[in-house]
């Protein structure tokens, strides 16, 4: 095989993700305090650099970061029915679904692509926790049935960042349905022999967890994520003691065998790229700052973006 | 007999002609055969008037009845030689969920389902029928050897839900939730579910990702608890009326989105007024569940439920 065709470029991507944000802007991160400057929060893939602290993170953002010079084809996901139940709690749903797609920009809760990272191709689905909290109901059953087909069709890994609270209460029972749904999904990959892997990401917590996010072949978790299955305010009603100090968190996981790893968004992926290449069977990537392939004319040559 | 808050009228015309029949009892010159059998009528008609419209908050709180029969009354009426089977191998035995080899009108099956529980002692031993992580993984052990010996599969499903503890968390009920639903997915044999009183969410649904799913007719089944969706919806929690409306949650409806087969009827003023007639329907419908799956090869089986899921919510109400 070419050398230059598992040729790795890690530093492309924060030119993509830099477009999105105004110049001019600070966010206080939420857990030290510390004001960062909005660029610099998103070349660093929005990690507190004072306290490593992760914040959320938009599917879209995420994947052009993780995919090759920030190019990634979205998969269609089908329409399901909207509004299935005719839900109304104090606000209707299809009006908490238009104020969520006016404030994110976004269809629905997934995102769904395929793309190379590291010269890995591979099928992508992210969970979008600023719409609607994440939350599962048709939509992101159908994204998920949508990734693990295309994945089978192309002989691609998944990988899948989730980050939900849970169900989408707006669909009832189908959102519930979307626990069995899903994981028929999972096992379309596994009936293939591809790798699927999950990436928890905070929060990751009800019947997502119970469901898809739990059934990868490799389990990593970004650090401090809260991933659980009955959120910690209710176990506390109903056992009436305080729960300990990390309870339910990343690092509290990986202690109880519930997860292979926990893993920094920075380095994450660069470790997707080593482990789903000895998963496929495939040659070790080449890291560094080496000049573009020529054999890849879609992808932007590193100089046509240009550098830090 | 244990009345519901919205059974009180009726509680109060039948603590009357009980009362009656009572004091007729020590003074045999009072006749009081008319007047009883005139408040027997009244009951009756009120009782009818209170559960042929049952709001989808009044089934919840049907479906909670204390005496409705559990688990373990059904499996003792309508299944024979049955052999409980214990523990997951790793921890513990799971109490909230009972299980074992059984016959089922001569044929061995596995047999698993939720216990509640009907007084306090035994609603502390079976933790309420709400299953930890060790409940779920002794399901899936069940399974697996049905699937091994090719035998049925009868689920039998009435849990508030999965059980919201420290110790649970920290042994995967997540993991060991997903996995339950997914042994559900891969077994070659016939299964069928009876939801027969609550189908608490997740701790529900890993039992039922059957082949055919019946629900008894005030049964309830939801992805949250009326009260916990009105809480986070409704930013309170006395809402539930409304929630349990918009939930969806009632056999009727869940028919009509396709998530469940059958509905079983109940007697009049629900299962818990006359068990013996419930579980007997039950036991009809388990067998016509079995019969309809008969000869099905292991294949077509797991194809067919998963396609049934697949499908699942494709049409919503229209369906
Ligand atoms: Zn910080």
């Amino acid at each position: 095989m070419n050398w230059i065709s598992n040729y790795v470029r890690p530093r492309i991507n924060s030119i993509f993700s830099r477009r999105e944000t105004p110049d001019n802007l600070w966010t206080k991160c939420d857990e030290c305090g510390t004001m960062l400057f909005h660029r610099e929060l998103s070349d660093n893939l929005n990690v507190c650099s004072n306290c490593n602290h992760h914040m959320g993170i938009t599917p879209r953002a995420r994947f052009q970061a993780l995919f090759d010079g920030g190019v990634f084809v979205e998969v269609d996901v089908p329409e399901p029915v909207a509004d299935p139940l005719h839900f109304r709690d104090q606000k209707k749903y299809p009006d908490r679904m238009k104020s969520a797609q006016k404030n994110t920009g976004e269809k629905e809760a997934m995102l769904v692509a395929t793309g190379e990272i590291g010269r890995t191709p591979i099928v992508a689905a992210a969970q979008d926790f600023s719409f609607m909290g994440g939350s599962m109901g048709m939509y992101v059953g159908n994204a998920i049935i949508a990734a693990a087909e295309e994945a089978v069709k192309l002989g691609r890994p998944l990988v899948l960042f989730s980050a939900a609270g849970g169900a989408r209460m707006q669909e009832g029972i189908l959102s519930l349905m979307q626990m069995p749904r899903t994981t028929v999904a999972i096992q379309m990959l596994r009936e293939a022999n591809l790798p699927y892997i999950v990436v928890l990401t905070h929060p990751t917590t009800g019947g997502v967890t119970a469901s898809y996010a739990m059934l990868g072949d490799i389990q990593i978790a970004e650090p401090n994520a809260l991933i659980c299955f009955a959120g910690p305010r209710v176990i506390e009603q109903t056992i009436r003691e305080k729960l300990p100090e990390g309870f339910q968190r990343a690092e509290y996981l990986l202690d109880h065998g519930m997860l292979d790893r926990v893993t920094d968004r920075r380095e994450m992926r660069k470790e997707l790229i080593t482990v789903l290449r000895m998963l496929m069977d495939m040659p070790p990537p080449v890291w560094g700052d080496l000049p573009a392939p020529t054999d890849t004319p879609e992808l932007p040559a590193p100089d046509a973006a240009g550098e830090k | 007999m244990h009345y519901l808050d919205f059974e009180k009228p009726l509680a109060e015309i039948e603590g009357k002609a009980e009362e009656l029949r009572a004091m007729a009892k020590v003074n045999e010159e009072m006749d009081i055969e008319a007047e009883a059998k005139a408040l027997d009528a009244k009951a009756d008609g009120l009782l009818k008037d209170l559960y042929s419209k049952l709001t989808p908050w009044r089934k919840c709180q049907v479906a909670r009845h204390p005496e409705r029969p559990h688990c373990q009354d059904y499996i003792e009426a309508l299944f024979t030689e049955y052999t409980p089977l214990a523990g997951d191998r790793n921890f513990a035995d799971d109490l909230a969920v009972m299980g074992g080899l059984a016959r089922f009108n001569d044929r061995p099956v596995v047999v698993i389902g939720h216990e509640k529980g009907k007084d306090t002692n035994s609603r502390l031993k079976h933790n309420f029928g709400m299953a930890r992580p060790e409940g779920y993984r002794k399901a899936i052990r069940l399974m697996d050897m049905a699937d091994r010996f090719r035998l049925p599969v009868v689920t039998l499903v009435d849990t508030p839900g999965a059980y919201p503890g420290k110790g649970a968390e920290e042994r995967g009920q997540s993991e060991a939730i997903a996995r339950c639903t997914e042994k559900c997915l891969q077994i070659g044999v016939p299964s069928v579910t009876v939801i027969t009183g609550e189908g608490g969410s997740g701790g529900a649904v890993a039992f039922a990702t059957a082949n055919r799913v019946a629900m008894l007719e005030h049964s309830v089944y939801s992805v949250i608890s009326p009260e916990g969706c009105a809480s986070i919806l409704w930013k309170d929690a006395e809402k539930m009326r409304e929630a349990a409306e918009a939930l969806r949650l009632t056999a009727q409806d869940l028919h009509k989105l396709a998530v469940i087969d059958r509905i079983i009827k109940e007697p009049m003023g629900g299962a818990h007024r006359d068990s013996e007639s419930t579980i007997a329907a039950v036991g009809a419908t388990i067998a016509a569940m079995l019969a309809d799956l008969e000869d099905k090869k292991p294949a077509d089986l797991i194809k067919q439920r998963r396609k049934k899921f697949l499908d699942m919510g494709s049409r919503g109400l229209a369906a």
